[in-house]
Order: structure tokens, then sequence, then C-alpha cells
């Protein structure tokens, strides 16, 4: 078993409104030991010297929920490309840096809760504008009477891989949420099931991003080399693309128009 | 207490008891479904679905969750897929053989009645999941892929890749939102329920934590339904969630509901060993890996610490193909998992010492990769294995991979009738915190199966069927009497959440946090009442679990305080309640004397194998609590059998 001393540099704020602050955690680290894990032992020890333990969102610990992410060393879950913080070993800081840095995922559309925990409803706010198939719970086609090719099927799941943790916004420097609400555009886009709502539903979720306080994308690619999920900047092209065309042919009035 | 299961009368046919039932249900009509209000408790499969479907019909929804977003219940990481009777593949499924596969498989201490309304379901699930854009496998002619599971010589499982509960999950969560969005759910999320609101006898509100502002707030409804997982948590290392937890199910428990089976635990095969004290919880990997992976330990004592590559084959313990020549690496989940503990207790067992022992096998793949070639192997398997490596740091390509046996799925839970309705009227259980449908033992893919069989269909209905009777009971009346919440029992109930709180941060003589605790309870009901349980054991248990909650209500320590955002605090209260779990569920183990599913008592077995006692314990233990934890009352649902007959499972 290998173990070796770092310093924790951790962003600690009690409330929003309160003034946060980095404090400093001698920290002696297994290799063995994931990021979490790591925070775990420093906590149990700050509890039983009288301490606030930090504060960090976590759940499934497996890199599905979505629910842990914090900005290590300047990078949103940490070095290591395709892994969600949890899912991070300390292995990965044996030969150094040392000295490591964290902080909440910062993004005006993200406030902060309490140190690492930020506030991340506006992506569930993105969603309830149309990242969904309006389907009643019921009696509905079988499931294959509708054949879809497997590269098309393929690639939806590609886009619905995201997990919603946030690290693509984390890592824009405009704080965009173009990588997550597309990936939901392309999957439901990509699909036939999802054809009669694609219009609204890129126009009201592009919408809904910008009024959750989200940046606009401006192409740095960021999103994707940060993304646990490795989601694929070209599904940004592709929400444009279906965000144009619906602002563009402004397919309800030609609907309506179809009538008379 | 008499347990009536108010399923439909055996004279029908057991193929139209769930349509004849729905029929004889009262329904509620459109226009007055806004005038009741249905709280949900959870939002994974069960909850999310049921929350959605409910919505939508028109009833005024709440529905909470503990995480920041419904999307992250813990449904989210099931692996593997769903099981549907569709038949797609022509190889001779039918909803009469799930049913079938499904009752043998939770080893005949399920209703038959509940199971077979699971398999009809099946079909649906698939139909609906499909209809909201889930992206399932497909072959090249576009057609959905199915693959085989354990338990099943059928190919009746349905995926997404490696992750089914994600994408199965996320349409229900889709469809929350949309109702969210609709106005008819109000969705709370950060919020954990530490009570149930009881007024004359009826389940009419919760109580709720804000986790992040600490607000303790009563929330009232007609109806309360909870969907809040499994208890596997108890054995503190699972596969679990780190937040999952049975306080809800537990608070429902000691107002009244009988909480069922909770000695039935399965435990899964293939996870990742721990590496140190210090882990807090356990990942899990596809049984699949046992396709191909050869289990063994050394021969000899010594050999345990040596690399695997330097011990020779003549060295090796290939205990399984050795011990179940006709299975040998593939058997049964429950049957694996015990072996593995059997030669890890001898001291054979391998990797980093943790805790003074070695507790891991290797499952090796060499020989299957010198048989097929590391392309193919690196096909079947390589997500599986880049997970490894990410999490141990070694190339399960290179060396043979460390597992051991960990708590995946409790089988237990609350008790319900055919309506899924608890024995507090008006509230109800779906997913895994209800015990019905899988006995003692769950197959693969049966999990998911079974939170949204329950969320999408039965919930939406037998809530319905229960306001509906209850206003026909009450015409030119208000269904329910109207409440407040000021209403005395809820501000009682509100003034007993706080004074608990209390309690539980003002320890006499704080020390250590919660974690502490959890750990030490863990390894109690983990060795005593994990893969194997005998008599001595469970009493030894039942006599150190009070001990240790005596330490746990001396010296709890927590920082901070209960007016923010505290999760000392959180898992303080959830520490709690396992103590007082653990227990019940050692005393249902002591209690049920023979082995069966994922309950194993070394006396009960025959030639090593488990042996069922089919004329002593064919019933559930509905338990009852009476105030004190270490003497519940034990309630008994007979069950029998009419269209599956009881057999012996033997792997040999």
């Amino acid at each position: 078993m290998s173990t070796f001393n770092i310093t924790l540099h951790v962003w600690r704020q009690k409330s929003p409104t309160a003034q946060g602050k980095f404090e400093d955690y001698k920290v002696e680290a297994d290799e063995h030991m994931s990021f979490l894990e790591m925070l775990d032992v420093v906590n149990e020890d700050l509890i039983e010297k009288g301490k606030e333990p930090i504060a960090f969102d976590h759940d499934c610990r497996e890199g599905i929920c979505g629910m842990c992410g914090m900005v290590i060393n300047g990078e949103a879950h940490g070095p290591q490309k395709l892994t969600t913080t949890c899912q991070l070993h300390m292995r990965q800081f044996k030969n150094g840096p040392f000295d490591i840095w964290i902080e909440p995922f910062r993004a005006a559309g993200f406030p902060l809760v309490k140190d690492l925990v930020v506030d991340r409803s506006g992506f569930d706010r993105i969603i309830q504008a149309g990242g969904y198939i309006s389907i009643r719970t019921g009696a509905p086609l079988d499931a294959n009477a509708t054949p879809i090719p497997k590269a098309v099927s393929d690639m939806a799941m590609d886009a619905a891989e995201c997990i919603g943790c946030g690290a693509c916004v984390a890592a824009c420097p405009n704080a965009s949420a173009s990588l997550f609400t597309a990936a939901k555009i392309t999957h439901l886009g990509l699909l036939p099931q999802g054809q009669a709502e694609r219009p609204e539903r890129a126009r009201n979720m592009v919408t809904a991003m910008d009024n959750e306080g989200f940046g606009s994308c401006t192409n740095h690619g960021e999103c994707e080399s940060a993304c646990p999920k490795g989601i694929s900047v070209d599904f940004i092209a592709r929400m444009n693309r279906d965000f144009v065309k619906a602002s563009a042919t402004a397919y309800d009035r030609a609907a309506k128009s179809d009538g008379d | 207490m008499e347990l009536r299961s108010n399923e439909p009368d055996k004279s029908i046919p057991i193929e139209q008891r769930w349509t004849k039932h729905k029929m004889a249900g009262k329904l509620v009509a459109p226009a007055n479904r806004r005038k009741y209000e249905i709280i949900v408790v959870g939002s994974g499969l069960a909850g999310g679905a049921a929350a959605a479907s409910l919505g939508e019909l028109g009833y005024k929804v709440k529905c909470f969750c503990f995480q920041d977003s419904p999307r992250r219940a813990h449904s989210i990481a099931a692996q593997g897929g769903i099981n549907a009777a569709k038949n797609y593949q022509n190889d001779g499924d039918s909803v009469y053989r799930l049913f079938y596969d499904t009752v043998k498989g939770g080893d005949f201490r399920a209703r038959e009645a509940n199971v077979y309304r699971l398999a009809e379901l099946s079909v649906n699930i698939i139909d609906q999941c499909v209809a909201a854009g889930v992206p399932f496998a497909r072959e090249y002619g576009g057609l959905l892929a199915n693959r085989s599971f354990g338990g099943a010589q059928v190919s009746r499982t349905f995926y997404a890749r490696g992750q089914t509960g994600q994408q199965l999950l996320l349409g229900a969560y889709q469809a929350l939102e949309r109702q969210v969005a609709a106005g008819t759910v109000e969705m709370i999320t950060r919020s954990e329920m530490l009570d149930l609101v009881v007024v004359d006898g009826k389940a009419r509100g919760i109580i709720t934590r804000n986790l992040k502002t600490g607000e303790i707030e009563p929330h009232v409804a007609d109806v309360v339904v909870l969907c809040t997982g499994g208890y596997g948590n108890v054995f503190f290392l699972s596969t679990n969630a780190m937040g999952s937890n049975c306080t809800a199910a537990w608070r429902a428990h000691r107002k009244g509901a009988l909480f069922a089976n909770p000695c039935y635990t399965q435990i899964h095969p293939t996870c990742i060993p721990r590496a140190g004290e210090y882990q807090g919880k356990l990942t899990l990997m596809s049984e699949s890996l046992r396709n191909d992976g050869r289990v063994w330990v050394p021969r000899k004592k010594e050999d345990c610490g040596k690399p695997p590559e330097q011990i020779a084959e003549k060295d090796r313990y290939y205990y399984l193909e050795e011990k179940y020549p006709a299975f040998g690496n593939l058997v049964p989940r429950d049957v694996a998992s015990r072996n593995a503990m059997y030669v890890c207790d001898e001291g054979l067992g391998v990797g980093p010492v943790v805790d003074g022992e070695r507790r891991a096998v290797y499952l090796d793949f060499a020989d299957a990769i010198k048989r097929l070639g590391e392309p193919i192997i690196r096909e079947r398997y390589g997500n599986l294995f880049d997970m490894y490596e990410r999490i141990t740091g070694e190339s399960p390509y290179k060396t043979p991979m460390r597992i051991y046996p960990a708590t995946h799925y409790t089988m237990g839970g609350i008790w319900v009738d055919y309506n899924l309705m608890t024995t507090i009227p008006g509230l109800f259980a779906g997913g895994e915190a209800n015990f019905s449908d899988h006995g003692a033992n769950r197959l693969g893919a049966s999990a998911l199966m079974q939170g949204l069989a329950d969320g999408y269909f039965v919930l939406p209905y037998t809530v319905g069927n229960y306001i509906g009777t209850e206003a026909s009971k009450r015409i030119g009346q208000r269904t329910f009497p109207e409440i407040g919440t000021d209403h005395p029992e809820v501000q009682k109930t509100l003034k007993d959440v706080k004074e608990r709180i209390k309690r539980l941060m003002s320890a006499p003589e704080p020390k250590y946090g919660p974690d502490y605790f959890h750990r030490e309870l863990g390894k109690i009901i983990w060795t005593k009442c994990g893969m194997s349980r005998t008599k001595e054991g469970l009493e030894e248990a039942l006599r150190q679990i009070p001990k240790l909650r005596a330490e746990f209500d001396k010296h709890l320590k927590i920082t901070g305080t209960g007016e923010e955002l505290n999760q000392t605090l959180e898992k303080a209260g959830r520490v709690e309640d396992f103590f007082e779990l653990g227990q019940l569920m050692c005393i249902d183990a002591l209690t049920r004397e023979e082995s069966c599913g994922g309950h194993f008592r070394a006396e009960h077995e025959e030639d090593g194998e488990a042996a069922r006692d089919d004329d002593n314990f064919a019933f559930v233990s509905a338990w009852g609590y009476t105030g004190d934890t270490a003497k519940p009352e034990l309630n008994k649902e007979p069950l029998t059998f009419d269209y599956v007959k009881p057999s012996k499972r033997s792997y040999k």
C-alpha cells in the first residue's frame, strides 16, 4: 500500500450569501482511495475535531447518477478524462501535484448552496421546456412497430448517455449549457417518436437555457473534453440547426396555414 | 392482525385476475381528480413513473426526493437490463413462462397473483418506454435486440448498452418533468421524509426536512405513496448509492405499516472488493463476466500473499468447477457468493489485507484470452475491464480480477396487499420499498421491471380505486375530511421530528460521526446476517446491536447546526433507523428456520445446498412495531401455489 502526503485547498462557504474562502487541509492519501473517499476521511476527522465537514454532493459513486462534481486544479471532475469525480482515484496524484485546489462548479446558472454544493435545478427546468416526448401512460404502439436503423438508435444513445452533472457548464468560459441541452435535443430529435415536437423542442429548450442565465456557445469545445461521458460537441451543431430551422420556418404558423 | 391480501378470488383463472380486478375497481371522474392530493416520496423508476402517471391523470401530485434532481435516484445505476415476455426472439417465451421463472426464482416465497400481474405488465413497459424515446439496443434490421440473463432459458432481456437503468429512469424523469411543466406535479427536491402523518387511522401526510435550509415542513394529502427503495445500506458496504436509506419506510413502519421478510437480502457475487477501511461503497460488475472468467483461490494459505502469476496451476483451487461440475463458474448468485465466503473463511482469500484479513477471490480471464484472443474479450467485456482498471489500477487483461460478494438488493420491504396498499389505509408502497413479487430471491433484470410496473401500471389504478372507494362511502360529503397543517396530529408529528433532531444533535458525550457507527453496525449485520446465518450468530448479533446502539446514543457527534445544509445530521438519522431495521432483520432471520433464496441458514442444508421447508415456512413474515424493537409482533400471510408447484433447486 502506498501513501503520500497532499495539501488540499478547499473552497469553504457557509451559505449562498456568506463570504467564501479557501481552507487548507493536510491529508495522507492512499493511492487506492477514490477522490471522494479521501474527502470522507478528511470529513470524519473534521467531525471528530468538532469542525464542520466539507459539504459536497455525491450519491451513486459509480459515475452514473451525475450528482458529484467539483473543479479540481482548474478542471471539472479533475485530470482524468471520461471520469466523474467519484471515479477519480488518488493514484492519479501519486506523482503530484501534491497541492490540490478544490472548488465548486462556478456558473451564473448554478448558484452556490454551501461549500462545493451548487444548485443545478436549471437543468430540470430546461428539460421541462421540452426535453420529453409527449406520450401518455397507457397503450402505445407495440415496441417493434417502428423499426429504427441501428446507426440512428446508436447515435441517439450516444447523446442520451448524458448524466446531467454540469461539468460542461463549469468548463465552458461562457458557462453555457449548450452541450447538456444539445444532448437531449439530439437524443429525442433523432428518433421517429420525437419528430412531432422536434421544432418546438429545440426552440423552447434553447430559450429556457438562455432564461436560466447560461451563456452561449462560442465553440471552445471545453465542454466535450470535460464531459465524463464523452458527449460530442457535434450535437451542439445539430441543436443549432434544429433551432434555426424551427425559427426560420415558423413551423406552427406553417402548420396553421395548411388548413386554409 | 389478520392480513388480507385483497387479491382477486382464486376461482378466477390467474391470467384474468388483474383485468377483472381493474374492472371491479372504482374510478374517479376526470373533473374530480384535481380535488385529490397525492404525495409520492421517491423519484426512481417506481416513484417517478407513478408521480408522472398520476399527475397526467389529473390528480394534484407532490413528489419528493432527497437528491438535487429526480434524475439521480439509484434506479439509474442498474446496468444489465429489463425483462419482458415479448417473445420477439421466437424462443418459446410467454407471460406464463416469465411468471413461472419468477415464482421459481423467488424460491416459492411470493404471491402468485402479484407475480403473474408483473409478467403480464412487462410487455406494456417496453411499449411505453420505446414510445417515450428510450434508446434500447437494436439489431441491424432496426428491431429491438435481446439478451439472455440468469435464471431463464429464453432471451427476454431488453437493454441500453450497460446503462439500462439510466435510460429507463431518464424516460420516467422526462415524463415527470413534463407534468411539472403542465402544473400537475410539484417536484420538491433536496427534501427528506422524516415521518408519516396518520389521522383517524389513515395516511394523510408527511413531515420533511428541507435539506438546504434545515426547515421541518408538514405536507398534507389524501394519499401517500412510498417509493423509497431498499435497505441494502444496513450493511454499510453495499452497491447502493451512498444516500440510499430506509428512513421513510421505517418511519411508516413505526406508524403501523407492517414490514415483511426483512431477512431476504440479495448478495451479488461479482463486486470489486474493498481496498481499504476508508471505503464506504462497493461497485458491482455485471455477472456476465462469469461466462468467460474462471474463479479460483490458492490451495495453500502461504500462497495468498503472492502475485497470482507466481502460483502454479496445480496450486490453484478452482472451487466452483470442482464442487459444482455441472454448472461450474455459472452457479446461481447465492451459491457463488456463499462459496467465495467459505474459501475466504478458510483463510484462502487473496488481495490486500483489509481489517486484518484478505477477502477476495480471483476471476481469471487468462484461459479465455488464450482461447478466444484479446480482441473478442475486449469486445465482450471492454467497458467492464476499463471500469475495473479505473478503480483498482490493475488491468484484467494482464492479471486476474479480484472479486467479492456484496449486498445489492433487498427483496423484503413494506408489506402490501394486491393493490400495493400497506396496512395503513391510504399509504401505498411501490418498487424495491415493498416486499411483493420477488419472494426470497430476485432474478436478474427484474428490478427495473417491477419498479416500472408498479409506477406506470399498478399504482395509477389502485390509488384511484382507493380514492373512488372512499368517495363512494361518503356521497355528498368530502371524501377525506379537510385537514390543514395546523391539525393537532400534524403538529404533534412535527414536534416529534424536531425533538428527534434535537436529541440526535445533543448526545451526552459526542465523540464520533455517524459513519463510525454505521461501519460497526454493518460489520455485525454482514458477518451475522449476511450470506450465511446461524442461530448462534444471529443471537450474538441481537446482543451486539443494542450495545452499539447505546454507544451511538451516547457518543454520536454532529457538528454544524440543524438550520442549514448538514449532511452529518442527514446521515445520523438514517443510521439510527438502520439500527432498528438491522435488529428486525436478525429477528426475522432467526425465526425463519429454513434456507430459501437469499436467506441461508447453515443449520438448514442438505449436501451443502439450501433446504427449504415448505411445510412450516410457506408464509410471509409481516412484522408489526410494538414500541419495543426487541419484541416485534409476527403476523403470517400464508402462501399457496396453485400454478407453479414448489420444487427443489439443485445445481450440482
